[in-house]
């Protein structure tokens, strides 16, 4: 009995490890591929950024400005990688047909009599009895093998000259007025749904649950129409962050009330009703009783709506422009997805920006997203 | 616009809303005091302030254009006359909106399916191990990231390069480790759409992964423990008393599965918009809106298809609600 246990719970932990493994992969090959240097990445999987590897480099030497007299030899010296690199070379070349002709430490000869030596580090010293007359330096091929190296130089590169430092704050501002005004509306909704009498309740109530799964396709047409009116009537922009908070308030104002009007119906409503006998107005009753009793649930509604509206594209296309001081990350990056397709150091570092406050949400905020997310989050 | 006004356009839309239920509240208070006439009315007037702005927003956004997009189907590119059942015929006879209605149900049948079993699998394994917790937090993380976002995680992971160069994509990587030649995945039609699938699946296995688990909880110990002793095996209880119990819970997570799957338009929109065989009706919706100054009738037409997807799903929330209010 117990040998059988054991052996279908190593099982279940072999099982989920794969799955976990399969479902892991993918964002951290994302991660650890921004952090790798660009011409790396395009030549070597991110699997292999762990252990050394080896890599073929072309560099130019110096030319004759560099030149020094010593001993009657003309020298020029230099180093053909950065200081600190930590790459280490085995072999070299001075042509492209042999790449890989000499052994560090010999000595190679150009057909114009002058000969070079390379150490490992990367240190060239260049001699001829001639004087060096060209202002180009020469080709020289290395072999080396290059230790695990991480940089943020892509971060750096996407965030300032990519624009994607305009485009986060612009999602700031999309996301946070998206999120804060469903939020004040519908709390006032979900209050009068729950406890205030009126006719036709019930009907404004079946209402909200079928909007909640009307797909927001059926509003896009309409509403852009709307807009470009609006826009032509007043000679405003048609598309701007208050047209797109709006449309963000509507498309997400079904699942708000719901959420909340499935929280708020489980409060007593006993206290409601001593509240109303001691006289207070239903406005009081809103701000003292149920807002502070409601901020759980608050907390789970506004990290759910916040992480849509970060996370959503389509909105976003429809209702703002595609002009830098108005484009939304999600809409850069399929922009870039298009236009710099093979240029992976910008795409990864892009997705990994563009993902990096859901997942710090996402990791201290995690209870609240669950409980939101089991509370029944049907979006329309 | 800098930051500065930016954040102060941000502050002033929020404070816009707060001040209008404060402001016409404390009106109402103020009066309601003084005037007899406005104390009756006072129940009606907060009802109204109440509920206005949200009942202004819910009809202009989804009530007005729900009936409006059905009546633009019948008219023309620029709704302006009358046509008709032609869009519909249109549609009908279009080679994409063909391809996209049976790709649309490849999605409805292998999205919420293997999500809700990949989810229920790993919740009860999850259920087993000590590490079960992190486990469950990592494959739930896919849930927090844009669709976007995931698109191109999975488009790194689909990278061809030729035969003859080293491969940066793992599937091809491992692919050629096996002895095979690599693929340009996504440009291989009908399976294609498979591998489009995969990143929504990898997505929503979370959702249902963290809903089951709750419902697990709520299954009583004492069942389980006596089907033990009486000798079920794992896998026993699994499709007997687990599943059996879980049944309401398969379905709530089905239905919101595929409304997300219905309207799916991020993931092929930034993959392949559509080409190589993979459109959908959003996709298609997306470029009908703004192809060759946008064609609203056509477009509203491929809108009313995805509704008539949500319309069964519609009915029967409703109906459950219903029964619920009755009690």
């Amino acid at each position: 009995m117990i040998k059988k246990l054991s052996i279908s719970s190593i099982f279940a932990q072999l099982l989920l490890l794969i799955f976990v493994f399969v479902w892991i992969a993918p964002t951290f090959g994302l991660f650890i591929s921004s952090l790798r240097d660009k011409d790396v990445l395009a030549i070597s999987g991110w699997w292999t950024s762990f252990t050394t590897t080896d890599v073929n480099e072309i560099y130019r030497t110096k030319g004759m400005e560099a030149q020094i007299e010593e001993d009657g030899y003309f020298i020029i010296k230099d180093k053909v990688f950065e200081e600190g690199s930590g790459k280490i070379i085995s072999r070299f070349g001075i042509t492209s047909k042999n790449i890989d002709e000499f052994e560090v430490g010999e000595i190679a000869v150009f057909k114009d009599g002058s000969e070079i030596s390379i150490d490992k580090e990367g240190n060239y010293f260049w001699r001829s009895k001639e004087k060096f007359t060209k202002k180009k330096g020469k080709r020289i091929f290395v072999s080396a093998t290059s230790p695990p190296s991480f940089t943020l130089d892509n971060y750096k590169e996407v965030l300032l000259r990519e624009g994607l430092g305009q485009a986060f704050i612009n999602t700031f501002a999309v996301a946070i007025p998206s999120t804060l005004i469903p939020l004040i509306i519908c709390s006032f909704f979900a209050y009068s749904l729950t406890w205030m009498r009126f006719y036709g309740r019930d009907l404004l109530l079946a209402t909200v649950i079928a909007a909640l799964v009307v797909p927001l396709q059926m509003s896009l047409i309409p509403i852009l129409s709307i807009y470009n009116d609006i826009g032509a009537l007043f000679g405003v922009a048609a598309k701007s962050f208050p047209g797109i908070w709006m449309a963000h308030t509507g498309f997400g104002l079904a699942s708000t009330t719901f959420l909340l009007w499935n929280f708020l119906k489980s409060l007593p409503n006993e206290m409601m009703e001593a509240a109303r006998v001691d006289g207070a107005t239903h406005y009081d009753t809103f701000i003292k009783i149920v807002v502070p009793l409601s901020i759980p649930a608050f907390a789970s509604i506004f990290i759910l709506q916040f992480l849509w509206v970060w996370n959503d594209l389509l909105v976003g296309l429809v209702f703002l422009d595609k002009h830098p001081s108005e484009i939304i990350l999600t809409a850069k990056l399929k922009e870039l997805l298009g236009s710099r397709g093979e240029n992976w150091e910008i795409l990864t570092t892009g997705a990994f920006i563009s993902m990096s406050v859901p997942l710090l949400i996402f990791f201290s905020l995690q209870r609240y997203f669950i409980r939101g997310l089991v509370a029944g989050s049907v979006k329309g | 616009m800098t930051i500065f006004s930016l954040a102060l356009t941000v502050l002033l839309g929020i404070l816009a809303f707060v001040l209008f239920f404060h402001v016409s509240n404390f009106l109402l208070d103020y009066f309601g005091k003084r005037s007899s006439k406005i104390f009756k009315l006072e129940n009606s007037l907060r009802a109204v302030i109440f509920i206005a702005p949200a009942f202004i927003i819910l009809f202009v956004f989804i009530i007005y254009p729900v009936f409006e997009t059905i009546r633009l189907s019948f008219y023309d590119k620029i709704g302006r006359e009358f046509l008709g059942w032609s869009n519909y015929a249109w549609a009908i006879k279009d080679p994409d909106f063909r391809r996209s209605i049976l790709n649309n149900f490849g999605w409805l049948l292998i999205v919420p399916t293997l999500s809700t079993f990949f989810g229920l699998v790993i919740a009860n394994l999850a259920d087993r191990v000590w590490w079960g917790t992190i486990a469950k937090s990592i494959i739930f993380m896919p849930m927090a990231i844009s669709f976007v976002g995931a698109g191109v995680i999975w488009k790194f992971i689909y990278d061809y390069r030729g035969p003859e160069q080293e491969q940066i994509g793992l599937l091809n990587a491992i692919v050629v480790a096996f002895g095979f030649e690599p693929q340009a995945w996504l440009t291989i039609p009908v399976w294609n759409n498979l591998f489009l699938m995969a990143i929504m699946i990898w997505i929503q296995t979370g959702l249902a992964l963290v809903i089951f688990s709750a419902a697990l909880r709520s299954i009583p110990s004492e069942t389980l423990d006596a089907a033990r002793i009486d000798g079920a095996s794992e896998l026993k209880i699994f499709w007997s008393i687990i599943i059996p119990y879980l049944q309401q819970t398969i379905l709530v997570i089905w239905t919101i599965i595929t409304i997300l799957v219905l309207k799916v338009f991020d993931i092929i929109y930034a993959m392949t918009n559509g080409q190589w065989q993979t459109e959908v009706l959003a996709n298609l919706m997306y470029d009908w809106m703004f192809r060759g100054g946008g064609d609203s009738g056509r477009g509203s037409v491929l809108a009313f298809c995805i509704m008539i997807g949500v319309i069964p799903i519609l009915g029967w929330n409703l109906y459950q609600h219903r029964k619920e209010q009755k009690i």
